[in-house]
């Protein structure tokens, strides 16, 4: 027993320099090389860092295109879902409201054209995406305060439109942040 | 097609086509023979020498336990410190605080154990140098524990008649240096180059577009994200885990992610086939766990497309599936996907919130943690699967009135009594666990704690109930996933999973070995027309209704009174 004691703490700490100083510093020597030097790629405007590309943002000013419900209020230090569970009975409450403030807001909108996205949390609620469906139900009231062409804007969310990976895998998706700059970018 | 269905049947496709080469190579590897990673000798020679090992000592099945039992205790005692001080010692640029005692011996077991429950957030519960000099650590060392473990299983079964399982330490290093940590660097660095952070910078403050002061915290993750999936264990990062946008930002790395938690449990499998010179018995073993992930896979997938149907009361149509708590970069086909690959091994990270998943997904998921054995975790999957086998054996051997024999030993009473004892030893600890709670939450709502019962749930009724389900079956199966609803950072959910995640791991672990060992130095019988064969498609269906019958026996009434009971009130 006492061998096998000893021979552990000795492999433990041989094995906490490899596993624990090596590896991981070996990565993050690697990971300077990549978009971002690994601490995560940035969205720069006006020489100022607006966000970071993958993290979602909230956006709830009616001259922007809006992103998912967040059960953090996209809090970036403390990343989690509502955890609601699918029969909770206030958490459709929760639903049924999301749905009021959508129509509100587009009155030219039909409930079946409402995407399940945009009326339920995200797992993380810092989701960055929202369907080309979320954004095109939006054009209508964003073109509409910002007195753009709505064709412009369009234009805009099918340049924004992320096909599937390869055009094979996935789903498409828009990031509401990439979006949201380029529009502040329209004259 | 769908693109989100070819996403998965891709992901599924990459899986085998790296797990059947791999389970070659780790054959030949564990077996010593000549492999192309064999210029990492000297790398291994110098590790045992600095740790004054000698690896080719032989080990009966007694001395391997207790070489594992003593490294394994000696991390929980290290760790336990290391997590309660963790506010005194460096690389903590986030100024978090050290954790209590209860989710401090919360947290090291589970992390020992390879299970990862995280009764903490990684953005304010843990230090950089906590993330990786005791979780990203023990994601190595708990997965290599395992893999180790399992190798003496192979070795029991591979000669005659034996006392040698090999030796745990040589078995535990190479998992690591031959398996564990190369293909972790191969996957950190993809990670690292789809935008997961990989530098030891603190958080990070800006200005959102719109105005809003945000603060983001950051660190070293892709590092940890590797080993995460790779060595089945799941405790990841950030608390949101791989639905968090830096820990998994795009379609590729969810592929990246999802292939790499599956690729060691199903090559382990058809490795023990290869390494024992019965290529079949693998192969028979990974059409039974095949057709388990399937029937467990394919329901989840149709109703987690299928959406909630109390939203589409509302009018809305879901035309994707259901979203709550799911990502839109990944969408609900590969949540779900991922979903039951996570809980039939037993790696419990998540790409989207469980608790949020339809009643009918919850059922599946609890069932393969239950189950625990269709691949199972890094090495013990293949340990859980043993005693399904050796039960098989028992009454197979008693419907036909012979001797049962596995491999050309007799099984005799006390096998059987120690795969009896393991196998209930799971609904005992679930069981157990969850009437238990239910009891305090029930009957003493408002007793004096720091945390009241009553606030533990976050939904009410049949799903509250299932929430503390699978907490304890999750503890149980090792698996770390939870419904995170519940809340578990007190001293009941701290104290009372931390003994089923020790017995849960150990027992598991030490039963299979011991059979092992048992049967291995017992009088080899040469095969003859009344062997049971155990490499027949015949015995495989016959572990499969020995499985199914088992857990439907166990689990069945938990199930109906949570998830099952759930989905019909939906209905009405």
């Amino acid at each position: 027993m006492k061998t096998y004691l000893i021979q552990a703490i000795r492999l433990t700490v041989v094995l906490t320099v490899l596993l624990c100083v090596i590896y991981p510093v070996f990565i993050a020597f690697a990971g300077k090389l990549s978009k971002g030097a690994g601490n995560g790629e940035t969205i720069v405007v006006n020489g100022k860092v607006v966000g970071y590309a993958a993290v979602g943002q909230s956006f709830t000013k009616p001259q922007y295109f809006w992103g998912r419900p967040s059960a953090v209020a996209y809090n970036a230090a403390g990343s989690a879902g509502s955890n609601k569970g699918p029969s909770n009975p206030d958490y459709l409450k929760d639903v049924a409201k999301r749905i009021d403030t959508l129509l509100k807001y587009h009155p030219y909108l039909k409930r079946s054209n409402i995407p399940a996205e945009m009326v339920t949390a995200s797992g993380s609620g810092l989701d960055p995406d929202i369907s080309p469906e979320a954004a095109q139900i939006q054009i209508k009231r964003v073109a509409a305060y910002r007195k753009l062409d709505e064709t412009k804007v369009a234009k805009l969310v099918a340049d924004h439109t992320e096909g599937p990976l390869l055009g094979m895998f996935g789903p498409s998706k828009i990031n509401v942040l990439k979006l949201n700059v380029a529009l502040d970018g329209l004259k | 097609m769908n693109t989100e269905l070819t996403g998965i049947i891709a992901s599924f496709a990459i899986t085998l086509l790296i797990a059947i080469p791999l389970a070659k190579y780790l054959a030949k590897m564990f077996a010593g023979e000549k492999v192309w990673t064999d210029f990492l000798k000297p790398l291994e020679r110098g590790i045992f020498k600095l740790s004054g090992i000698n690896p080719n000592t032989p080990m009966n099945w007694k001395q391997f336990l207790k070489a594992m039992m003593t490294i394994n205790l000696f991390w929980l005692v290290y760790g336990f410190f290391a997590l309660i001080y963790q506010d005194k010692l460096p690389l903590n640029p986030d100024g978090n605080p050290g954790q209590t005692a209860d989710l401090a011996f919360n947290t090291i077991i589970s992390f020992v154990v390879n299970c990862n429950l995280q009764h903490y957030s990684g953005e304010s519960g843990a230090t950089y140098l906590t993330q990786h000099f005791i979780f990203m650590f023990l994601h190595f060392v708990s997965a290599a524990t395992g893999i180790a473990s399992a190798v003496a299983v192979f070795k029991a079964f591979r000669d005659k008649t034996t006392a040698d399982l090999g030796n745990f330490w040589n078995f535990f290093v190479k998992s690591i240096t031959r398996l564990l940590l190369p293909l972790s660097i191969i996957i950190a660095i993809i990670l690292t180059f789809n935008g997961t952070p990989s530098s030891y910078a603190g958080k990070d403050k800006f200005i959102s577009l719109q105005g809003d002061t945000v603060n983001l915290s950051r660190g070293p993750a892709a590092q940890m994200i590797a080993i995460k999936h790779l060595g089945t264990n799941g405790g990841g990062w950030f608390g949101a885990n791989s639905a968090h946008p830096l820990e998994n930002p795009n379609y590729l790395t969810n592929m990246t992610e999802i292939i790499s938690q599956f690729i060691i449990p199903v090559a382990m499998i058809l490795a023990f086939g290869y390494f024992i010179r019965r290529k079949k018995l693998g192969w028979v073993m990974f059409g039974v766990m095949m057709a388990g992930v399937l029937m467990l896979m394919l329901p989840t997938i149709s109703s987690e497309l299928g959406g909630n149907p109390l939203i589409a009361k509302m009018g809305i149509t879901q035309h994707t599936g259901a979203m709550e708590g799911k990502e839109v970069r990944f969408g609900p086909a590969a949540t779900a996907y991922w979903s039951t690959l996570t809980t039939v091994t037993s790696t419990g990270s998540v790409n989207g919130m469980h608790d949020s998943t339809m009643a009918l997904t919850g059922l599946w998921q609890l069932l393969a943690m239950m189950i625990n054995g269709f691949f199972g975790g890094c090495g013990v999957g293949l340990l859980n699967y043993f005693i399904y086998l050796i039960i098989a054996v028992f009454i197979s051997g008693l419907m036909v009135g012979r001797t049962p024999e596995f491999l050309g030993h007799k099984v005799e009473a006390r096998e059987v009594k120690i795969a009896a004892l393991i196998t209930l030893l799971s609904p005992f600890l679930i069981m157990t666990g969850t009437a238990l709670a239910s009891y305090v939450f029930v009957a003493h709502q408002n007793i004096d704690w720091a945390v009241k019962p009553s606030a533990w749930l976050n939904n009410p009724g049949y799903h509250g109930f299932s929430e503390m389900l699978y907490e304890y079956t999750s503890a149980n199966a090792n698996n770390g996933s939870g419904f995170e609803g519940l809340g578990d950072n007190n001293i009941w959910w701290n104290v009372s999973t931390g003994f089923v995640l020790i017995l849960g791991r150990f027992l598991p672990i030490i039963g299979p070995v011991a059979i092992a060992g048992l049967l291995a130095q017992k009088k080899f019988v040469p095969e003859s027309a009344g062997t049971l064969k155990v490499d027949t498609m015949t015995f495989g269906l016959m572990t499969f209704a020995v499985i199914l019958v088992l857990n439907a026996l166990s689990y069945f009434p938990a199930l109906a009174l949570g998830p099952i009971a759930e989905h019909f009130s939906m209905l009405k």
